[in-house]
C-alpha cells in the first residue's frame, strides 16, 4: 500500500493547524487550482524583524492540498521573508514525505504558490511560478 | 422488438487492456469511458495492418499503396455514413475530434452568418467545447448567448425556451447526452421548436453516438459532432455531419492541401465536399481504426449496448444510494446514460479517486470540462464513474466496496 495518505497528512487534513484569517495582516493572497477547484488563502503577520509572527489559511480542496497548507503554516513560523521566498518544491515534498504524480503535485504545491505570491507581493514584486 | 442481450464478460476478451493489472495482483476496473473508451483488438489490428501493409498518403497517388490507403481511408467514411444514416458521403467531414468539429462550424458557418445583435441558444449542461467556441464567436461579432438552465434534478429547464426563440436565434446548440449528469435530452422536440423559430440546430453527440442508435434522418439536427475515441476508435479523429446544402454554402475552414480544386498564386477554388473541409494529410490510420470500431459496435448492436448500460446505471444508482454521504447528480436511471457523477460528503473527489485507484478502480475526479454546470450545483468538482459495453455489475460492486474504504479512511 502506498503511503500517500500517511497518518500525518490525514491528521493535518482532519485537524488543520492555523486555520482562519488574520485581520489586519501584513500580506494576504488567494489563488485556486482551476483544474480541480482547490482554493486557498493565506494571511501573514510579521514582527518588527520581518519574521513570520502569525499565519492563517482558509481553503477548500483535497487532503493533499489542505494538509500541505496546514503543514506549511507550521514550517514558516519565525522565518524571514527571504527564507520564505527560498522554499521550493523539494522542500514541500520532503515536508509531506510522499511521492506525487504530475496531477497531485499541483495540489501539493498550491499552498507554496499562494504563500510566495503573497511574500513577493509585499515588496511590489511579481512572483514567477517556476513549477508551472 | 426484442433487444438481444449483450454478453459483457465475453466482450471483455476483445479488450487487451482490461486484462492488465495496474498494480501486482490488482486488475484494472475501468469506469472512465465517458472520457475515452478502451479499444478492442479488432481496431488495434486494423490500424496495425494498415501501417504494416498499406501505408501511403491518400488521394492523387497512382501507385498501389496510395490506392489501397485511399480506399481504406474512405472506407472509414462509408462506415460512419451508414452508422448514422447520412444521405451522402459528402456530409461526413473528418476532424480531429468533436471539439474541432464544433469549432469548424463556429468559424465557417458562424463567421459567415452571425452578425451583431444575433443570438445563439446554448444550455447550462454543455461541455466547454460547446460553450467556448460560441463565446469567442459572440465576442467577435457582438452577438449574444442565451442559456437554457438545468433543473435541480439535472434535466433541461425549457420554460425560458419560448422567450429565447422569440428573439429569432440563428442557432440552438446543445448536447444529446450530458457528460456529467448523463441526462439524455429530448433532441427531436427541441430541434422542432428551434426550426419553427428559424434557427439551425447543432447537436453535440459525443456521448450519444458511442452509446445509442443515432439516425440523423429522424434526429432533426442540422449538424452533429462526435469523437472516434469515445466509441472504441482511436484518438485524433472526429466527425462533423451536416446537411449537404448547409455545408455547400459554408466557406472553407482551414486552408492547404487537399481542400482545393485549383490553386493560383493569388487565389484558389475550394474542393468539393467533404474534402473542402479536410485540409492537409488526414488521419488515415485513424479512419481505418474508426471504421473497424463502427463494424465492432454494429455487430454487437447499438440497442443492445444501450440496454446493457441502462441495466448497469440502474444497478449503480441503487448501490450508490446505499452508501451514506453519497449524493448522485442527474436524473433517474431511465432518463440517463451510463454516467454517475457524485459527491461523497466530507471527502474531496481527488481523494476519492486516489483511494479507489489503489484497488485499480479508474474513475474521473474534477469538473469534467463542465465548470458552469458544477457552479450550478455549487460544487468545485465531482467524482464520475461511467460505463460502457465491457463493464459488469461486478465492477459496480467493486466501486461500492472502494467507496466504503474511502469513508473509513476519511471518516
Amino acid at each position: 500500500m502506498d503511503d500517500l495518505y500517511r497518518e500525518v497528512i490525514l491528521d493535518h487534513y482532519k485537524n488543520p493547524r492555523n486555520q482562519g484569517t488574520l485581520d489586519p495582516h501584513d500580506f494576504s493572497y488567494e489563488d485556486e487550482n482551476p483544474l480541480c477547484g482547490d482554493k486557498l488563502r493565506i494571511d501573514v503577520r510579521l514582527d518588527e524583524n520581518k519574521r513570520v509572527k502569525e499565519v492563517a489559511f482558509t481553503g477548500r480542496g483535497c487532503a493533499i492540498s489542505q494538509a500541505s497548507a496546514s503543514m506549511l503554516t507550521e514550517t514558516i513560523m519565525g522565518k524571514t521573508l527571504d527564507e520564505v521566498k527560498q522554499i521550493g518544491k523539494d522542500d514541500i515534498l520532503e515536508m509531506l514525505g510522499i511521492e506525487l504524480g504530475p496531477v497531485r503535485l499541483k495540489c501539493a504545491l498550491l499552498s507554496l504558490k499562494v504563500l510566495k505570491a503573497g511574500a513577493y507581493g509585499i515588496d511590489g514584486q511579481h512572483y514567477h511560478d517556476d513549477d508551472e | 422488438m426484442n433487444v438481444k442481450h449483450l454478453d459483457a464478460a465475453r466482450l471483455r476478451a476483445d479488450f487487451p487492456i482490461l486484462t492488465r493489472e495496474v498494480k501486482p495482483g490488482i486488475p484494472v476496473v475501468y469506469l472512465d469511458s465517458t472520457a475515452t473508451s478502451q479499444k478492442p483488438t479488432q481496431v488495434l489490428e486494423a490500424m496495425d495492418r494498415y501501417y504494416r501493409l498499406s501505408n501511403a498518403n491518400v488521394h492523387r497517388g497512382i501507385h498501389t499503396l496510395a490506392e489501397e490507403a485511399t480506399t481504406l481511408y474512405e472506407g472509414g467514411r462509408e462506415r460512419i455514413q451508414k452508422f448514422i444514416h447520412a444521405r451522402s458521403l459528402k456530409e461526413i467531414i473528418f476532424t480531429r475530434n468533436a471539439t474541432e468539429a464544433i469549432n469548424l462550424v463556429a468559424y465557417s458557418w458562424g463567421r459567415a452568418n452571425i452578425k451583431a445583435g444575433d443570438s445563439i441558444v446554448l444550455t447550462e449542461m454543455e461541455h466547454h467545447s460547446n460553450l467556448v467556441p460560441w463565446q469567442m464567436l459572440a465576442a467577435e461579432k457582438g452577438a449574444s448567448l442565451n442559456i437554457l438552465p438545468v433543473t435541480d434534478e439535472g434535466e433541461l429547464d425549457l420554460s425560458s425556451f419560448d422567450t429565447f426563440l422569440r428573439q429569432s436565434p440563428k442557432l440552438v446548440s446543445f448536447t444529446y447526452m450530458s457528460n456529467v449528469l448523463g441526462t439524455i435530452n429530448p433532441v427531436s422536440e427541441i430541434a422542432a421548436q428551434a426550426h419553427a423559430a428559424g434557427a439551425l440546430v447543432l447537436v453535440d453527440a459525443a456521448q450519444a453516438v458511442p452509446h445509442l442508435p443515432v439516425d440523423v434522418q429522424t434526429l432533426g439536427a442540422d449538424f452533429i459532432v462526435f469523437s472516434g475515441h469515445k466509441m472504441c476508435g482511436p484518438t485524433g479523429i472526429g466527425v462533423l455531419w451536416g446537411r449537404q446544402t448547409l455545408l455547400e454554402a459554408m466557406p472553407p475552414f482551414m486552408g492547404g492541401g487537399d481542400m482545393i480544386k485549383r490553386v493560383y498564386l493569388r487565389e484558389f477554388k475550394p474542393n468539393e465536399l467533404p474534402y473542402k473541409f479536410e485540409a492537409g494529410t488526414p488521419a488515415i490510420a485513424e479512419s481505418v481504426g474508426l471504421g473497424a470500431a463502427v463494424d465492432y459496435l454494429s455487430a454487437i448492436g447499438m440497442e443492445a449496448i444501450h440496454a446493457h448500460e441502462q441495466e448497469l446505471i440502474a444497478y449503480a444508482l441503487e448501490r450508490l444510494e446505499e452508501v451514506p454521504g453519497v449524493k448522485v447528480y442527474g436524473p433517474t436511471a431511465e432518463k440517463k446514460g451510463g454516467v454517475a457523477s457524485f459527491s461523497l460528503e466530507g471527502v474531496h473527489p481527488h481523494d476519492v479517486a486516489q483511494v479507489l485507484d489503489r484497488d485499480g478502480i479508474a474513475v474521473r475526479a474534477g469538473h469534467h470540462c463542465a465548470m458552469p454546470l458544477h457552479d450550478r450545483y455549487q460544487l468545485p468538482a465531482t467524482t464520475r464513474a461511467s460505463f460502457y459495453l465491457y463493464n459488469t455489475p461486478d465492477e459496480v460492486d467493486k466501486l461500492i466496496q472502494g467507496l466504503y474504504k474511502v469513508k473509513k479512511m476519511f471518516g
